[in-house]
């Protein structure tokens, strides 16, 4: 459409959106956290929902018990070698599309537990992190700062082509394997079809 | 179906002997045995809105009534000790903030007691009136989000979360000014205080400290009195004065079964003896006498804090003999106790003067206080555990530690 016929339409009360706008638009503002706490960031997650931080302004307040009704998985704290897979799964019982906010140190690497023998280094070794958020315990303004950073994130979506979000694409897998407890660690260690670890490169 | 009425089946509410196993209630019941009637098994947790974290429990309903439950630990074990055992004793004051998140002042004073107890340090008259100070507005604001949550078990959600949140980030904020965190403040030291108050704070807490008051009484007003919180709470999860003292129970959980015994009182350590304040008992052990015995706990906090903000004397914060840095203590052992807001939280330390402990142990008040889970929740409705277990008042990161 022309710009010409657009500003008469709209002189006349028409608004006129592109599918894509208006199907971002809505996703982007009405995102619904899966309610699941894992350690100390999960006190600053409720501290964000309530009265003084207010999720609710960023349509992000209604959390949900099951996952069957959340679009994001809030990692709020550290995941361990036995809660992962829990993590995983309840991750995999998530509707498309789905968001994961890696809030905190202990969610992003391991934090200062890192070296712990029972603590997962990373919760991105299992599940694709969208955004992370450092701090320990992050602030309630750096995950409001995050859920922004995601609607951006959303609202930059292209629903079709080559870069359409995962939901929409039918090579990348719905659900990501469940890890198990082997031996001496979890099994597999980690998702190698999903985890890239930084490459540390040194110029000559 | 079970037969209560068989002796071996003797289901006695209220009055379980410690002596006797846990799983009394149903002795037949087994994994491999012959299961009689319908007995539903199922598994609450590690994601479930009302278990305060990652807990799970395996519970065997009889229609709604609970007559097995078995807790499971663990999805939140973060290797506290081991790691504190392979660091400094200076370096795992930032860890001993991760245990209980809510009241991270009150798990710094009692580590630091126990190092204090370990070195021989002496703790400057400021420095003892600031851990009172900052002790008691964390158990203020611990006592208030229980409360709020538990009311979210109950059901009503949101608004008396909200109340308490908002007095909460009142006390956040003056922790923010101390010592740079919300949550992990890291402010004590090894015979003292890292840094002296900032200007103002006293002022501010003392404003603070008298629209305290405004809140619990709003609070009680919505709350003491409700039919429905009096009908959820009343009679439910009692715990009688035997068992609390023979399953080493403590703080507000052990007072609530008519305990007199209060930590503050017994080992008056600190400077806890140059105050006056009131130990609240409970009656009858149930969840409202819990319940209450917070919002009391909570008014003699207040008692508590107002005259510890008016008679703080200026000097040093911290002994000039602590050293930070290659801090080593001479061989022996220490055990420092405080009673923080959810029960007696203790360090026991062993030193073989090296820099690193060679034992280091957290005694939790939350995982001691979580023990008694089954003997509460036996005989009770499945809704009424997640009320039982949000007046036990735990906090994950400390019981898993």
């Amino acid at each position: 459409m022309d710009q010409a016929l657009i500003s008469e339409l709209k002189r006349q009360g028409v608004i006129t959106i592109g599918l894509e706008t208006l199907y971002n638009w809505g996703r982007s503002n009405s995102i619904w956290p899966l309610g699941f706490g894992l350690a100390c960031c999960a006190i600053e997650m409720i501290a964000a929902s309530m009265a003084r931080f207010d999720l609710a302004r960023f349509g992000a307040e209604v959390f949900r018990p099951s996952p069957r009704q959340a679009d994001l998985m809030i990692v709020a704290g550290t995941v361990t070698k036995k809660m992962a897979p829990q993590v995983v799964r309840l991750y995999n019982q998530m509707p498309e599309p789905k968001y994961v906010i890696a809030m905190g140190a202990c969610a992003i690497s391991g934090g200062p537990f890192k070296q712990g023998y029972n603590v997962l280094k990373g919760v991105d070794r299992f599940l694709p992190v969208d955004v992370h958020i450092p701090g320990c315990p992050p602030r309630p303004e750096a995950l409001i700062h995050a859920l922004m950073t995601l609607q951006r994130i959303i609202s930059g979506q292209k629903l079709t082509g080559p870069d359409r979000p995962r939901h929409l694409r039918t090579d990348a897998p719905a659900e990501y394997p469940v890890p198990t407890h082997g031996a001496h660690d979890l099994e597999p260690a980690r998702n190698s079809s999903l985890w890239r670890p930084l490459k540390i490169t040194r110029e000559a | 179906m079970v037969d209560f009425a068989q002796p071996e089946n003797a289901f006695k509410p209220g009055l379980p002997g410690a002596a006797e196993p846990a799983c009394r209630v149903v002795p037949k019941y087994s994994d491999q045995g012959e299961r009689e009637g319908d007995w539903l098994e199922i598994s609450m947790g590690p994601q479930h809105p009302s278990t305060h974290g990652v807990f799970r429990m395996d519970l065997v309903l009889e229609g709604e009534t609970v007559i097995r439950l078995k807790p499971v630990f663990g999805y939140l074990h973060r290797n506290h000790e081991k790691i504190a055992e392979q660091t400094t004793y200076l370096s795992s004051m930032p860890y001993t903030d991760r245990l209980d998140y809510f009241c991270s002042m009150t798990n710094n004073w009692a580590y630091a007691l126990a190092v204090e107890k370990l070195a021989g340090l002496q703790v400057p008259e400021r420095a003892e009136y600031i851990r009172i100070i900052t002790a008691e507005l964390t158990r203020l604001q611990n006592h208030a989000c229980l409360m709020g949550f538990l009311m979210q078990d109950l059901g009503a959600m949101g608004t008396p979360l909200m109340y308490a949140f908002r007095e909460r980030e009142k006390i956040l904020d003056l922790f923010e000014a101390l010592s740079g965190a919300r949550m992990m403040c890291n402010y004590m030291r090894f015979g003292g205080c890292r840094i002296d108050l900032p200007p103002g704070w006293l002022e501010q807490t003392r404003r603070l400290v008298a629209d305290f008051p405004r809140f619990l009484d709003e609070f009680e007003a919505l709350l003491t009195g409700n039919e429905i919180v009096m009908a959820r709470l009343q009679g439910v999860g009692a715990l009688s004065r035997e068992l609390a003292i023979n399953a080493g129970i403590s703080g507000p959980m052990l007072r609530a079964s008519g305990v007199n015994y209060d930590i503050r009182k017994v080992d008056q350590y600190g400077i806890y003896n140059r105050f006056e304040f009131r130990v609240p008992l409970g009656a009858h052990g149930d969840c409202y006498d819990r319940f209450m015995l917070r919002l009391l706990e909570m008014r003699e906090s207040l008692r508590i804090l107002e005259p510890a903000l008016k008679d703080i004397p200026s000097g040093p914060i911290i002994d000039a003999r602590a050293k930070l840095r290659n801090f080593k203590p001479r061989p022996g052992e220490a055990y420092g106790r405080i009673e923080a807001p959810k029960g007696e939280l203790g360090f026991y330390l062993v030193s073989d003067g090296s820099a690193n402990p060679y034992r280091y142990r957290v005694r939790p008040p939350s995982l001691i206080n979580l023990t008694i889970l089954e003997d509460l929740c036996l005989g009770q409705k499945v809704a009424d555990v997640v009320i039982i277990l949000g007046s036990v008042d735990i906090v994950l990161g400390e019981v898993d530690r």
